[in-house]
């Protein structure tokens, strides 16, 4: 069993989770994934680590409620425990001194960019971020990616912080802020990715992707996670998360991301209204 | 007087199959006492037993079944377990027409005695009495040794081990114990109970055991052995291979290993009591002619579909599943398309999965393997209206270890490279056995090369 050490909400509908793992935070890299398994009737759920420490021998993830898994995971109490937590899995984010990278992130990815970030300034880069979301309330941790970017900047679809407008605007806030990037990190929802792949393709500018396909064992074994990259099957837990976004097939992407979406309404309907009449 | 000899095998009483299509329970119901004695009693009791040859581990066959006869049953369970420590599993899903029974000389004029639902009979029967016994254990020789994966392999060398007196650690990369008996082999052909069973039995003797520790991840085998004086790895098969044609990324489309690890391990048969989902489809085309294709088949026929094909680009006497598991698989009405091979898989605007095509195959000349070598007819492609697809045409092993394993020497195909006999890798106190080394074998095999690596372990430690 794991124990919870924390389970709070930090902004609207994204939890953050901390768990006691030692062996997982000893582990921990930058662009890594855990799997939990809320309880004994849940299902495998990755999450990307976020934070990890390694004294305290502690993982944390930053999680958006969605469906069933993450409703129970956000039910979750400090000194609760959970049956199953496993990692890291997948390939560590490569790390090395790109120049001037920029770090995109949003939702649930503006957690897991965080050690991307540290790692890539550490390494001796020029780092910017760029925070994506509908509204200011959805961001997060400006702090703390402000301790090691030259610039945290931030972009809303309401206009209530920074940019108005969404990451398709790309190109022109790199001209109004005078950065050239070696390379751009994207994390967060399939959208966001997608998107920033499609606009800093004709850029010409690297773009990594953490991709998020449905996972079951995130060893290798089950094969769910295929995608296409470069023409190429490969499977996301072992081969990647991490890609070029240049070359992912985003439709049959996300096609295959909604296979199960008439099964994950029932947990919803099972926790909805109706239950309480 | 010379015995009378009975040509005639005792069938085992089963699940209809009009009943059993219809739930996940197991399907052979085992012999009776009196089944059993009467099968027990056709043994001739051969001094040079060609049986126990044909039996990987080399179980005493006459010896058991002599027990058998003469109603000693905890002697018979005894007997099977001084050399095979998974007996109700073996007895269950050896392919024992191939092994044990194959050279039995009662099959030289008739049947060959059913060792196997004898040996299930004695596990079946210790575990119904509630009376199993430990066997001695050595005095703690302070050696630790670290096995990777709790499949048949992993489980043999701690049975082994600790029982020699050695503390033993399995690390699980899943949340369950059992390897592909827990997440691959269906409920209705293995309970998951048995697999329970002789998990926790081994446990009993000392054995510690950690799921969710992904070694290679979680901790990599250069800092186990920091810890361990041996390691062994038996992370058995990984990576599914699909068919490599069009269509194979549609929804729909699913590896057996997705399949049954949905059914099986996540208890997707019983969404949305267990939270993980399982499709239900109505038209299911499995590809392959193994026992993981007759079991995704069979899987799916209990999901719920109507009309189940298993399409094989052979012929039907070159199906490598077990006999018995073909039979079932027919009396429930899996459909066998043979010769016939899968061109193209065709999907709808959302990405779905709407039809198989497929191409009519005839026999050629013999290839390096002996068996004739299937060629297509020309003009001959058709189109099978289907709303799944599973891929059950094997898989390459688990890469997780090689990758972050400086050193071990792994093969063409991915396989850690061990001595035959003893299991040692090119890696100081690294031993390693089961699928991991041979590519997608039996539950026998990977037990008789952890058996075999246990017995070269313990000599290194010995001397160490
Ligand atoms: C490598 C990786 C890292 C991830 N990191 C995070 C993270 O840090 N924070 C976070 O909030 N989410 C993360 N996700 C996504 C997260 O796993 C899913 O949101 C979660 O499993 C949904 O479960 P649910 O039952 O709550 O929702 P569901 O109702 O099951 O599904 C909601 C949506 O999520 C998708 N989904 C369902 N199951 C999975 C699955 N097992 N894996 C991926 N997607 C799925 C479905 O396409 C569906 O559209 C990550 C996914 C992957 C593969
Ligand atoms: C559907 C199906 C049906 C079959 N039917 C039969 C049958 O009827 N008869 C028969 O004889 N054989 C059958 N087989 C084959 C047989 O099950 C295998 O040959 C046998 O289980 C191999 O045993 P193993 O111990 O080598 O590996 P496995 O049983 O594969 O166990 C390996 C274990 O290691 C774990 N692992 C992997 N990587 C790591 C890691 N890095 N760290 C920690 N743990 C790890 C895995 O999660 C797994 O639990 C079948 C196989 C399948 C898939
Ligand atoms: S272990 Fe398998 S091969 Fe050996 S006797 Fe038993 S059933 Fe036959
Ligand atoms: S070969 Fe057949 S008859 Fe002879 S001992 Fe073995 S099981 Fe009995
Ligand atoms: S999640 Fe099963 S192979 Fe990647």
């Amino acid at each position: 069993m794991f124990q919870i050490i924390e389970r709070r909400m930090i902004v609207p509908n994204l939890h953050e989770l901390v768990v006691e793992a030692p062996d997982i935070a000893q582990a921990a890299q930058p662009g890594n994934f855990i799997i939990v398994r809320p309880d004994e009737y849940g299902e495998r759920t990755p999450l990307s680590v976020a934070d990890w420490d390694r004294e305290a021998g502690t993982v944390t993830s930053i999680f958006m409620q969605v469906g069933g898994s993450t409703a129970k995971l956000a039910r979750l109490k400090p000194g609760d425990s959970m049956p199953s937590c496993a990692g890291p899995l997948g390939k560590d984010t490569e790390i090395e001194n790109f120049g001037t990278v920029l770090c995109v992130g949003g939702c649930y990815g503006i957690g897991s960019l965080y050690p991307v970030a540290c790692a890539l300034k550490e390494a001796g880069n020029k780092v910017y971020t760029l925070l994506e979301g509908r509204s200011s309330y959805l961001l997060y941790w400006q702090d703390r990616f402000a301790e090691v970017s030259e610039r945290v900047i931030e972009v809303t679809r309401d206009g209530t912080a920074g940019y108005k407008g969404h990451i398709s605007r790309l190109a022109e806030i790199l001209t109004l802020e005078k950065i050239q990037p070696d390379l751009i990190i994207v994390n967060g929802c399939t959208f966001l990715m997608m998107k920033t792949s499609k606009v800093t393709e004709p850029m010409g500018c690297k773009t990594i992707v953490n991709m998020n396909p449905i996972m079951i064992d995130g060893t290798g074994m089950c094969g769910v996670c295929r995608l296409t990259v470069a023409g190429k099957m490969k499977f996301a837990c072992v081969d990647g998360p991490d890609f070029n976004g240049h070359e992912v097939d985003w439709e049959e992407f996300l096609k295959r991301r909604q296979t199960y979406n008439p099964e994950e309404v029932h947990p919803l309907r099972k926790s909805g209204c109706a239950s309480h009449f | 007087m010379a015995k009378q000899i009975d040509y005639k095998q005792r069938a085992m009483p089963k699940q209809e199959p009009f009943e059993r299509v219809k739930n996940f329970d197991e399907v052979a119901l085992g012999y009776t006492e009196t089944l059993a004695q009467e099968e027990a009693s056709r043994c001739l009791g051969c001094k040079r037993p060609f049986c126990t040859q044909g039996c990987p581990v080399a179980v005493d066959i006459p010896g058991f079944i002599q027990c058998i006869v003469d109603g000693d049953f905890a002697g018979g369970i005894r007997k099977i377990k001084e050399t095979n420590a998974l007996p109700a599993v073996c007895g269950r899903v050896c392919p024992q027409e191939e092994q044990c029974e194959q050279v039995c000389v009662l099959g030289k004029k008739g049947d060959p005695v059913s060792i196997g639902r004898l040996e299930r009979f004695l596990a079946d029967w210790e575990a119904a009495s509630g009376a199993t016994e430990t066997p001695d254990i050595a005095p703690p020789t302070g050696k630790r040794i670290a096995i990777v994966g709790s499949g048949p392999a992993g489980v043999t060398v701690a049975n082994d081990l600790a029982l020699l007196g050695h503390e033993v650690v399995i690390y699980e990369a899943l949340h369950d114990a059992g390897g592909v008996l827990t997440y691959g082999i269906p409920e209705f052909r293995l309970p998951k109970a048995i697999v329970k069973r002789e998990v926790e039995y081994v446990k009993s003797l000392g054995v510690k055991l950690y799921t969710d520790y992904i070694v290679g991840k979680t901790k990599t085998i250069d800092k186990l052995g920091d810890e361990f004086d041996a390691i062994f790895i038996a992370a058995g098969a990984g990576l599914p291979w699909f068919l490599e044609i069009p269509g194979e990324n549609l929804n729909g489309v699913y590896s057996a290993n997705e399949y049954l690890t949905r059914c099986n391990l996540m208890k997707g048969f019983r969404f949305p009591e267990y939270d993980t989902p399982i499709k239900r489809p109505s038209n299911v085309a499995v590809f392959g002619g193994g026992n993981v294709a007759m079991d995704s088949a069979r899987t799916a026929l209990r999901l719920g579909a109507d009309e189940v094909h298993i399409v094989y680009r052979r012929s039907r006497s070159e199906l490598p599943a077990r006999e018995e598991e073909v039979e079932n698989a027919e009396e429930e009405g899996v459909i066998f398309d043979f010769l016939t091979l899968p061109i193209r898989l065709n999907g709808n605007e959302h990405g779905w999965l709407t039809s198989l095509e497929c191409l009519k195959m005839e026999l050629g000349e013999p290839d390096d393997s002996g068996r004739r070598r299937p060629v297509p007819i020309e003009g001959s492609e058709f189109i099978m209206p289907v709303d799944a697809a599973v891929c059950s045409i094997g898989n390459s092993p688990n890469p997780l270890i090689p990758m972050t394993t400086p050193g071990l020497e792994v093969g063409r195909k991915g396989n850690i490279v061990a001595d035959e006999e003893t299991g040692k890798t090119s890696r100081d106190a690294i031993w390693a056995g089961g699928d991991v080394v041979t590519g997608a074998a039996t539950v026998i095999s990977a037990m008789g090369a952890g058996r075999n690596a246990a017995k070269d372990i313990h000599e290194y430690l010995s001397k160490k």
